[in-house]
């Protein structure tokens, strides 16, 4: 069996599953944002008679538009607050903590060989530490609510083999760029996607931004094997290999694709308008005018990509006609980032440093372009529309070559300005 | 009825704009900005019973469903595509609205051509080809029968607490 379909039969409690199959699980976890207002309110009155299924089930975080933008936006989060203290919640993180799926890495609640399932499309996320983790819709977060329940199709599985190291000025993602650019938009459609080969190159970092951009080809899951990296990652956050249990794929499993990628030979790569499939090399669009730079998301928002942006941006101004906006992903990478000067780096080059949270990303608050403006995003879509304005182009790349371009005003190749 | 028609990879954002994510969530507040950044027209000209036919990966994206609670809300009988994304189509299946999986059906479509649904039989007749789809699972299509997942629910815990 794939990674998909032994946990599913764990969770299923079946010997074995099949592709097509439907099965009945009962999540670890379901997440939810901002939200769960909207999610509670569905089932107002099921909730007074019945309660929550399971006060640890719910994992919920305030990130989406915070502070709150409008009076409507502040009752938002007034109504979860209250629904917290009323049900009394064990995993409420409030405005200010982080990204919702950055949070649910970063206290421990994914674990490898977890299920979790969210009303956010990013969830596909945890399989950065080896769980099993999926997207849904907000009237089926109000049913999991109540009942705990919920029914899942066995997915078949790709298997992508990744061999080679990546080049200098090249990072993960450029490499799930590649990958997106290569299959399309839907190239994994309902599928379970597995990465293996020369994975140990891949910090947990690394493996989040592939596994969040999953979602960008179709995919139900996008999973790492636990290794010698996810254990010390784990290790470093107190958590004792008892507390999970290590999910691994049998040696004879069945793949509906296997595809395999040579990284040395990748080069640093930009999304353009306006979907995420439409990959191009920087070097093919270099020189073309932006007017916003963005790094942060839950993408590209932790500890190393700010690192990463701070190095380029070290004693240099960005251009004057570039707004270069930075969100650290949590509080906790922004102390670190403070602590190690990379938020001091960043304002003395120009940068705005904004709240944690999503942020611009969704167009739902701060940020927001005019008609005919460019943005160079760490973010994970270009949608038409998706920074609140039709009539703007969003272009996606790493934060090294964000950072490099906003020193120019211009879309550059990062490793012209990591060799100066 | 009309047939609306779009191409491929329509995704979450052109149904129904992020901006208005936190802002509006009920049938009515989502109404007026279904399609707004692909088809200005689309909300103020659908009518009940009109079909929309479009190419692969329909509602890709975001896994917000006010598009799906839209769509259904002004009286979409059936989407008509190439291919789904899943989240949406989940959340089709949660909010009773019918998707139809059927590419040559959308191939066989041409601009004000004849379309006849016929859902119970998992039959679609465009321009005078008829072609067949096939039925969701039992305990799926329980789901979809029952009006959507809110209201399937609701009977399952009636019976499960028995008040």
């Amino acid at each position: 069996m794939t990674f998909a379909e032994k946990i599913l039969s764990k969770y299923a409690g079946e010997k074995k599953v099949i592709p097509g199959q439907i099965v009945t699980i009962y999540p670890d976890h379901l997440l939810t944002h901002d939200n769960t207002a909207a999610i509670i309110q569905k089932v107002k009155n099921e909730l007074e008679k019945y309660g929550v299924y399971s006060k640890s089930l719910s994992v919920i975080v305030i990130d989406h538009v915070v502070p709150a933008a409008s009076e409507k936006t502040a009752l938002n989060h007034k109504i979860i607050r209250d629904f917290v203290n009323k049900y009394k919640i064990e995993n409420f993180f409030d405005v200010g903590i982080g990204i919702c799926h950055q949070v649910v890495i970063e206290k421990g609640i994914a674990l490898p060989g977890k299920l979790i399932l969210g009303s956010d499309s990013h969830t596909c996320s945890y399989g950065a530490v080896g769980a099993f983790s999926s997207g849904i819709d907000r009237t089926e977060a109000a049913s999991l609510l109540l009942t705990g329940e919920t029914w899942l199709k066995v997915p078949n599985s790709i298997k992508i083999t990744l061999n080679g190291k990546l080049s200098n000025g090249v990072f993960a993602k450029d490499l799930i760029l590649h990958i997106i650019g290569d299959i399309s938009a839907s190239g994994a459609n309902y599928c379970s996607v597995e990465y293996c080969g020369d994975v140990e190159q891949f910090s947990i970092d690394d493996r989040f931004t592939i596994t969040n951009m999953g979602i960008e080809m179709g995919a139900k899951n996008s999973v790492f094997n636990v290794d010698g990296i996810t254990r010390s990652f784990l290790n470093s956050m107190k958590i004792s290999p008892s507390a999970y249990e290590s999910i691994y794929p049998d040696e004879e499993a069945l793949y509906i694709n296997e595809l395999y990628y040579n990284v040395s030979e990748i080069v640093p790569l930009i999304s353009c308008p306006h979907t995420v499939d439409n990959v191009k090399t920087v070097g093919e669009i270099e020189g073309l005018d932006i007017q916003q730079c963005l790094i942060g998301t839950c993408t590209n928002g932790r500890l190393s990509d700010l690192k990463i942006a701070a190095d380029i941006l070290n004693g240099k101004k960005i251009s004057p006609d570039i707004r270069l906006l930075v969100l650290p992903a949590s509080k906790a990478i922004f102390e670190s980032a403070l602590k190690l000067g990379i938020i001091q780096t960043l304002v003395e080059s120009g940068a705005i440093i904004l709240p944690t949270g999503c942020g611009p990303c969704l167009g739902a608050h701060q940020g927001i372009l005019a008609p005919g403006e460019r943005c160079l995003s760490t973010a994970n879509r270009n949608f038409k529309g998706r920074m609140g304005c039709k009539e703007a182009e969003i272009y996606l790349a790493s934060p090294a070559t964000v950072a490099a371009s906003a020193l120019n005003g211009k879309i550059t190749d990062p490793r012209t300005e990591m060799k100066k | 009825m009309k047939v609306w028609k779009y191409g491929d990879n329509i995704n979450t954002d052109m149904l129904f704009p992020g901006k208005y994510t936190y802002t509006c969530s009920t049938a009515e507040e989502i109404k007026p900005h279904l399609l707004e950044d692909l088809d200005s027209s689309f909300s103020k000209d659908v009518s009940e019973g009109d079909l929309i036919f479009a190419g692969i990966n329909f509602g890709c994206g975001s896994s917000r469903e006010q598009p799906v609670v839209g769509l259904k809300a002004v009286g979409i009988k059936a989407i008509v595509a190439k291919s789904f994304a899943r989240i949406f189509y989940r959340a089709a299946i949660n909010q009773g609205l019918v998707l139809i999986e059927c590419e040559s059906a959308v191939k066989s479509y041409s601009r004000n051509g004849d379309v006849k649904l016929d859902i119970e039989n998992g039959k679609i007749e465009v321009n005078g080809k008829t072609f067949s789809f096939p039925k969701l699972p039992d305990e799926i299509l329980a789901i979809r029968d029952a009006g959507g997942l809110l209201p399937y629910t609701r009977s399952k815990l009636k019976n499960k607490y028995n008040f």
